[in-house]
């Protein structure tokens, strides 16, 4: 019983984990209809950053907001100087030229600190809750990351819900030569809307760092887990991108638990798959199923 | 007719004879350039062969059928693991166990292919990546029988005794994986000039004009992924032949990026732009080590750096070069032939 | 106010605008009419920048607009309602006048004024466009394009798919914009017979090129032009 209690929890908080990354491949996909395969790249640098100030000035949370600002600054630069040139162009450049940048990324990472993973330090306690006696492995490290992702999921629902910048960025997402005949500075929208979503992945790189330690290649099944949870839940859909990486969470933390952990990402597989044979759409689909 | 004219013509007009001249062609080159070249360069022919097979099917799959596939990593160490076990555990001769990896890793391919069939750009390529991450995991949940971390282990390839005792093994592991291309080349070369590369073509351009036309749209875009799945089979079962290892760590998914830049690079659907591609994959880490050497760059540094290049060979390709090398030289032949015509732009929507 | 010279638009080898020349002034009503494919809404697209003009001039209250990109001509005081409505179907009705309005910042139209102006958005203020008629999308898409307070209106086909009862409320409403707010209107219309009605001036186009420049009534009177180019 403790055991299922125990995957639970740590479903929970893992799903937390995918549900910011797959919140940022959503962001992405609606504002400019590309999947960033890079996405897990871009979170394995700024955390790699976070990892150097917290090094050099002893502070986590000094580390924690460099991450987030220079996902922010990240994901900016990227749209602008390498995904404009593809936004018109067929859909598989973009796949390419992503995972391209995934694999320079990877490589430069690589050369920079080096190919063995070393630690992150984790914002809580560790030390899991005692209930009635047993000690659970749920930390109050996984209270912050499960409220953080929630809080920052809220937060970007209300940008776009209610604020006349969100309202811009929508009417680019969804009609975007209509948009410009309004006075919407599109291809802004389009650079503000990668920002944001390179926000949450580096949000969620230092939220998982601690537990799958912090190397190049680290983040890699991070980016499928945030992919499936994002299909899972319906690419147009940002709650269903959270909804999606909690479930998804809860799955892959019951596969690991009661099978091994080397079945979870062929567990991730097998979802991804039936989401997409039988229910292409995602859970949560807005609008008409996207024939994939 | 003379016997000239009528050989000009049945190559002209014969997809079958134009193919069997280009196997005799690069038969009778490979013979010659493994036994003037060192053992180190017979072993970089064999690599740059196998590599040619993947590269082949894997550039017919994405340019002609239109579909991108990331997982024909993980596809060549279904095939290499396949004959690493035949070999090793089975005692299985060299060409049927070979024979078994083509056959069972188009197996695999099939319900693969039907599940790609059915899955369009980005979503296909999420699938196929998260297909290659997960099934080398197989590797760890079956250690007894597929050797763990370690893999399995063969005895090298000994050449038949007509050739010689002292025929270097090196060259017969060229000779073999230079087979093994040529078989490839053959068939891909008449599958894509004929009714079948057509089909896949027509698929690709319009779905619903093509299946209007009575092609069944998802059964052909199966048979094109199951054909490029048989390739990277044939193409990891002589990996294993010419590195005697099958392992999870020859297969990660940088394996699979690799493969991706070589075919961009060479120009999708170009079966010349796999030799590009293959020329790149296996030379590339030499130069690499040279220039290291040369620049007294650290091991970190080296060991990432044909990475780093493939992954600005993609970004630039897709920005500045999105044909490929094959696609640029094709564009120049056109260009040096007529004056290039004034681009013509689809009118959008009403006047 | 809006001045057009020469205006040549090509996709390719096509010639869709052929050195078109027009004016549409403060308060008037200019229609542009002719067959399907005349080059009606290429002109209109060509003007406000969504296509580039291979020659030709535009000029908007006296400043040269022709090579500017859409979002300036937009703040420059030109207004698109393009063919077929452009109402974004995810957002609400008041998300939609919202947004046309907000590159005006503080300046902006308050919404309140167009649902004075088309009570029947009023009643459905917070529901999705999606579930707007046909009619009620045309009110929205020309309030919408109300809210930033511009100085040249441009309607592409707003008849097209109405009806008949439905075009006259909104040919009438089109007119008393022009008269009450002093709008330079530029009507693209397939119905000729009702543009004409309350037009200043109609133009007609045939194949991109200006094959009428005349006052309403002669156009109507010109049987020949009539059948020829309109239909009626």
């Amino acid at each position: 019983m403790t055991k299922f209690v125990d995957l639970t929890l740590s479903g929970v908080s893992t799903g937390a984990v995918y549900a910011a990354v797959a919140l940022a491949l959503v962001l992405i996909w609606r504002a400019t209809r590309i999947v960033n395969f890079a996405q897990g790249a871009m979170l394995m640098i700024t955390t790699f950053i976070a990892s150097a100030i917290i090094n050099s000035t002893g502070s986590y949370w000094l580390g924690f907001v460099v991450a987030l600002a220079a996902g922010l600054v990240f994901g900016a630069v990227v749209e602008r100087l390498l995904i404009r040139p593809v936004e018109a162009a067929p859909p598989l450049n973009a796949v390419i030229l992503t995972l391209g940048l995934y694999t320079l990324l990877v490589a430069a990472a690589g050369m920079i600190w080096g190919n063995t993973p070393r630690s992150f330090p984790a914002a809580f306690s560790l030390r899991g809750y005692v209930v009635g006696g047993t000690r659970l492995l749920f930390t109050p490290n996984d209270t912050f990351t499960v409220l953080i992702v929630l809080a920052v999921a809220a937060g970007l629902g209300l940008l776009f819900r209610a604020t006349s910048l969100g309202l811009q960025m929508r009417a680019a997402a969804f009609a975007p030569e209509v948009a410009r005949l309004l006075g919407v500075r599109v291809s802004r929208m389009f650079t503000v809307g990668w920002a944001l979503a390179a926000v949450a992945g580096a949000l969620a790189g230092v939220l998982v760092a601690p537990s799958v330690f912090l190397g190049p290649n680290s983040f890699d099944p991070i980016l499928i887990s945030g992919f499936v949870a994002a299909v899972l839940g319906g690419l147009d859909s940002p709650p269903g991108a959270v909804i999606g990486g909690l479930l998804l969470g809860l799955a892959l933390s019951y596969v690991s638990g009661y099978e091994g952990a080397a079945l979870a990402p062929l567990a991730a597989l097998v979802i991804l798959v039936a989401v997409l044979m039988l229910r292409p759409g995602g859970l949560f689909t807005a609008g008409t199923e996207r024939r994939v | 007719m003379t016997a000239v004219t009528r050989a000009r013509a049945m190559l002209h007009h014969s997809t079958l004879a134009r193919s069997l001249a280009w196997v005799v062609l690069a038969a009778v080159v490979l013979v010659i350039a493994s036994d003037v070249i060192s053992s180190y360069d017979d072993l970089q022919l064999a690599t740059g062969a196998f590599y040619f097979a993947v590269l082949a099917g894997l550039t017919v799959l994405a340019g002609q059928s239109g579909q991108i596939s990331l997982g024909h990593g993980a596809l060549m160490a279904v095939g290499a693991y396949t004959v690493a076990l035949l070999i090793g555990n089975e005692g299985w001769a060299l060409v049927p166990a070979l024979a078994a990896a083509v056959v069972v890793t188009a197996l695999v391919g099939v319900p693969v292919g039907v599940a790609a069939s059915r899955l369009r750009g980005p979503y296909l390529a999420g699938a196929t990546l998260a297909f290659a991450v997960g099934l080398p995991a197989l590797a760890d949940k079956f250690p007894s029988l597929l050797g763990g971390e370690n893999g399995l282990t063969i005895n090298p390839p000994t050449p038949p005794s007509f050739l010689g005792s002292s025929f270097p093994l090196e060259r017969w592991e060229a000779w073999i994986a230079g087979a093994g291309a040529i078989i490839v080349l053959f068939a891909l070369y008449n599958l894509s000039s004929g009714g079948v590369g057509r089909a896949w073509r027509a698929v690709r351009d319009d779905e619903i004009a093509a299946s209007l036309c009575g092609l069944a749209v998802g059964p052909t875009q199966a048979m094109a992924f199951t054909v490029s799945a048989a390739c990277a089979g044939l193409a990891g079962g002589l990996l294993a032949v010419v590195l005697q290892l099958a392992q999870p760590g020859a297969f990660p998914l940088q394996l699979s990026l690799s493969l991706l830049t070589g075919v961009v690079l060479g120009g999708l659907g170009s079966l010349v732009g796999a030799l590009w591609g293959a020329l790149l994959l296996t030379m590339l880490p030499n130069w690499t080590n040279d220039l290291a050497h040369s620049f007294s760059l650290s091991t970190q540094v080296s060991a990432n750096l044909p990475l780093a290049i493939y992954g600005v060979v993609l970004i630039a390709a897709m920005i500045l070069w999105p044909s490929g090398i094959q696609g640029g030289v094709r564009a120049l032949i056109r260009r040096l032939r007529r004056p290039a015509p004034a681009g013509v732009s689809q009118p959008t929507g009403s006047t | 106010m809006l001045s057009v010279e020469g205006l040549t638009t090509e996709y390719g080898p096509v010639r869709a605008v052929d050195a078109v020349s027009l004016q549409a002034d403060e308060g008037t009503v200019t229609a542009v009419l002719g067959a399907n494919g005349a080059g009606k809404t290429s002109l209109l697209r060509t003007i406000t920048g969504l296509v580039p003009a291979r020659a030709g001039r535009v000029t908007l209250a006296g400043e040269d607009i022709t090579r500017l990109p859409v979002e300036e001509i937009v703040r420059r005081g030109l207004a698109h309602v393009p063919e077929g409505r452009g109402v974004i179907s995810e957002l609400t009705v008041e998300e939609n006048l919202r947004l046309g309005g907000l590159w005006r910042k503080g300046a902006a139209a308050p919404a309140q004024e167009m649902f004075d102006l088309f009570p029947a958005l009023a009643q459905r203020r917070r529901q999705p466009a999606s579930t707007l008629s046909g009619g009620e999308r045309q009110m929205l898409s020309i309030g919408r394009a109300l809210m930033g307070r511009p100085r040249a209106l441009l309607l592409d086909e707003p008849s097209l798919g109405l009806a008949p009862v439905i075009v006259a409320q909104i040919m009438t409403m089109i007119r008393s914009l022009a008269d009450n707010l002093g709008l330079a209107v530029l009507l693209v219309e397939q119905n000729a017979r009702s543009a004409l009605s309350i037009a200043n001036r109609g133009i007609v186009l045939n194949l991109g090129r200006v094959v009428a420049d005349r006052e309403p009534g002669e156009l109507a009177a010109d049987e020949r032009l009539r059948h020829a180019y309109l239909g009626f």
